[in-house]
C-alpha cells in the first residue's frame, strides 16, 4: 500500500531524510517511533504530497507521488500534527468542508458528522466558532475531521500529542474499528513507546532521518537483548527518547542539530 | 463542482462574518471620495473637465476591487500561516480547482465590497449617467475582481510568510493603483507615464467602468473588455501554476 524506496528529503544543507526504504502492506498499523526532529513529519508531508522528495520513490496505493498526486490524494487522509482548521468557522462547518471536499455523500456526513463530534465530545458545542475552543478542544476537532471519511489509508502525524486519556483511547478504538471492517491502512508517528507498542503491528525507529530498525515490537526487542521496547530503543540510537512537546516545523529542530555538528 | 462551491461559500461566511472588514475597507473609499472628491472638484471643473466627483467614483470602485481582491487573493498566507491551507492542499481534488473555488469566492467578496461602495458614493453625489448601466456593472466588477485576486494568489503562493505582505502592497498595489487613471484622466499624460499607464490592467478596468457608469470611456468598451480577459485568463494561468507548486 505504502512502498518507499531510497527516501530523501534536503532543505538546503541540512537533510531532514536520509535514504529510508520501506513498505506497508494494506491493512495493517504501521508506526514510525522517533525523537522530535527524526523526520517522520517530513516523512509524512512527503507520502500526502504536501513537499516533494529531493531523491528516491515514494508510490501510495499504487501512485507516484510525484507524478500522479491526485491520484494518490484520492487514496488516503490525514490528521496534522500541526493546527490546520478555519478558526473563522464553526466545528459544524470545518466538518461539513471536509466531508464535502472528501465526496462523503450527505446522509452518511450528517449522520458521521454527528457521531464523531459526540465520540470527542464537542457536539454541543457544533455551532460554535473554532476560535472559540481551548487547544485541547480544537486538537480533539482536528481528530474527529481525519476520521470523517474512509479513505484506504489514514495518516496520523503525532494524533494523541495534546490529547486527553481519554479522547486518545477512543480515537484508538475508532481506528482499530475502521481497520478491523474497512481493512484501513493505518500509519501514525509517535513518540510514545507505549503507545507504538500497543498499537502497530509493526513499528520503524527513526532517527536522524534514518531508520534504523524495523519490525514487529518483540522482534525490536529480541534484536537488541532489551527487555522492554524502552531498551530497544536505547540500544538501537543510544538514548532515551526525549519526552518534549512536539511544536513548530521538524525542519528548524533538524536546522539547529545541523548548526550544532558543525 | 460541490467542492469549488464549499470552497466559495467558505471565502463569503469569512467575509460576512467579519464585520470590522466590512467597515475598515469601506474607510478608504469615503476617504478618497470625501477629500479628493470635493477637494479638486473646483479644479477640475474650471479645467473644463466636468464634475470630478464623477469621475473619480468609477477610480474608487476600481480601487475598492484591486484592494479588496489582492487581499482576498493574498489570504493565502494566512491559511498557510494558520494551517488550513494544508487541509485543502491534501484535498482528493485537482490543485487547480483549490484554487479555482478560492479565487471565485475572492472575487464574490471583492464585487461585493465595490457593490457597497459604489451604493455608498450616491450618498456623495454620484449619479451614473444611465441607471440601467449598473446591472452591466456588476459582471464588469466581478471580472476585474477576478483578474486581481488570482494576481494575490499567485504571489501569495511564492511568499512564506506574512513579512512578504506589506512589500507587495507598497510594491504591486499601489503603483497598480496610482499609474491606472482611477484618479486622473488619461490625456494629455506626459509620454513615459502613458506608457506605464498603458500596461496596467487596472488602467482597462476604471475605463470600462467609466463607460459603463458614465458613458465615457478612453480606449472604448471593447478594447477594456479584451484586456481584462486577457490579462484575466493570463493572472488566472499564472495563479494555479504558482499555486500547484505550494509546498506545506
Amino acid at each position: 500500500m505504502i512502498a518507499v524506496q531510497n527516501l530523501c528529503r534536503r532543505y538546503g544543507e541540512v537533510v531532514a531524510v536520509d535514504d529510508i526504504s520501506f513498505a506497508v502492506p494494506a491493512g495493517e498499523i504501521f508506526a514510525f517511533l522517533g525523537p522530535n526532529g527524526a523526520g517522520k513529519s517530513t516523512t509524512i508531508k512527503i507520502l500526502t504530497t504536501l513537499l516533494r522528495p529531493t531523491a528516491g520513490t515514494v508510490r501510495v496505493n499504487g501512485h507516484d507521488v510525484v507524478t500522479e498526486p491526485d491520484k494518490v490524494r484520492r487514496s488516503f487522509g490525514i490528521v496534522f500534527q500541526d493546527p490546520s482548521l478555519d478558526s473563522e468557522l464553526t466545528a459544524w462547518e470545518n466538518m461539513e468542508i471536509h466531508g464535502v471536499l472528501y465526496d462523503v455523500p450527505r446522509k452518511q456526513r450528517r449522520e458521521r458528522i454527528e457521531r464523531l463530534l459526540t465520540l470527542v465530545e464537542l457536539w454541543d458545542r457544533k455551532d460554535s466558532r473554532v476560535l472559540t475552543f481551548s487547544g485541547g478542544m480544537r486538537r480533539r476537532l482536528e481528530i474527529a475531521r481525519g476520521l470523517l471519511h474512509h479513505p484506504k489509508i489514514i495518516f496520523l502525524d503525532e494524533p494523541t500529542l495534546g490529547l486527553d486519556p481519554q479522547t486518545r483511547n477512543q480515537m484508538w478504538n475508532y481506528l482499530r474499528e475502521l481497520n478491523r471492517a474497512e481493512g484501513t491502512t493505518v500509519f501514525f508517528s509517535t513518540h510514545y513507546m507505549d503507545e507504538a507498542e500497543r498499537i502497530a503491528a509493526r513499528i520503524a525507529i527513526i532517527d536522524h532521518g534514518r531508520i534504523v530498525a524495523l519490525g514487529t515490537a518483540s522482534e525490536l526487542k529480541q534484536q537488541t537483548g532489551g527487555a522492554s521496547l524502552e531498551d530497544a530503543f536505547l540500544a538501537l540510537t543510544g538514548k532515551h527518547i526525549r519526552e518534549e512537546t512536539a511544536g513548530g516545523a521538524d525542519m528548524m529542530r533538524a536546522f539547529m542539530r545541523g548548526q550544532m555538528k558543525r | 463542482m460541490s467542492k469549488i462551491y464549499i470552497l466559495w461559500l467558505r471565502q463569503l461566511k469569512r467575509y460576512l462574518r467579519s464585520r470590522s472588514r466590512i467597515v475598515g475597507a469601506l474607510a478608504q473609499p469615503m476617504l478618497y471620495l470625501a477629500a479628493l472628491g470635493y477637494g479638486f472638484g473646483s479644479v477640475f471643473q474650471q479645467a473644463g473637465q466636468g464634475s470630478y466627483l464623477l469621475f473619480l467614483t468609477p477610480g474608487v470602485v476600481g480601487m475598492t476591487i484591486i484592494f479588496t481582491s489582492m487581499f482576498s487573493g493574498m489570504e493565502v498566507i494566512w491559511d498557510r500561516q494558520f494551517g488550513f491551507l494544508k487541509e485543502t492542499l491534501v484535498a482528493p481534488m485537482p490543485r487547480f480547482n483549490v484554487m479555482l473555488g478560492r479565487t471565485l469566492g475572492g472575487a464574490t467578496v471583492a464585487t461585493l465590497q465595490a457593490l457597497i461602495v459604489l451604493v455608498a458614493s450616491l450618498l456623495f453625489g454620484f449619479r451614473p449617467g444611465n441607471w440601467l448601466m449598473l446591472i452591466a456593472v456588476v459582471p464588469c466588477m466581478f471580472l476585474l475582481s477576478l483578474l486581481f485576486t488570482a494576481l494575490g494568489t499567485a504571489v501569495a503562493s511564492a511568499l512564506s510568510d506574512m513579512q512578504g505582505f506589506q512589500m507587495i502592497m507598497n510594491f504591486l498595489v499601489m503603483p497598480l493603483f496610482f499609474f491606472s487613471g482611477a484618479i486622473y484622466p488619461l490625456a494629455g499624460l506626459p509620454p513615459a507615464l502613458a506608457v506605464v499607464v498603458s500596461v496596467n490592467p487596472l488602467t482597462y478596468g476604471v475605463d470600462a467602468l467609466r463607460g459603463l457608469l458614465l458613458g465615457a470611456s478612453h480606449y472604448g468598451f471593447l478594447v477594456d473588455l479584451g484586456v481584462m480577459l486577457g490579462a484575466t485568463l493570463l493572472c488566472l494561468w499564472f495563479g494555479s501554476r504558482m499555486f500547484q507548486r505550494i509546498e506545506a
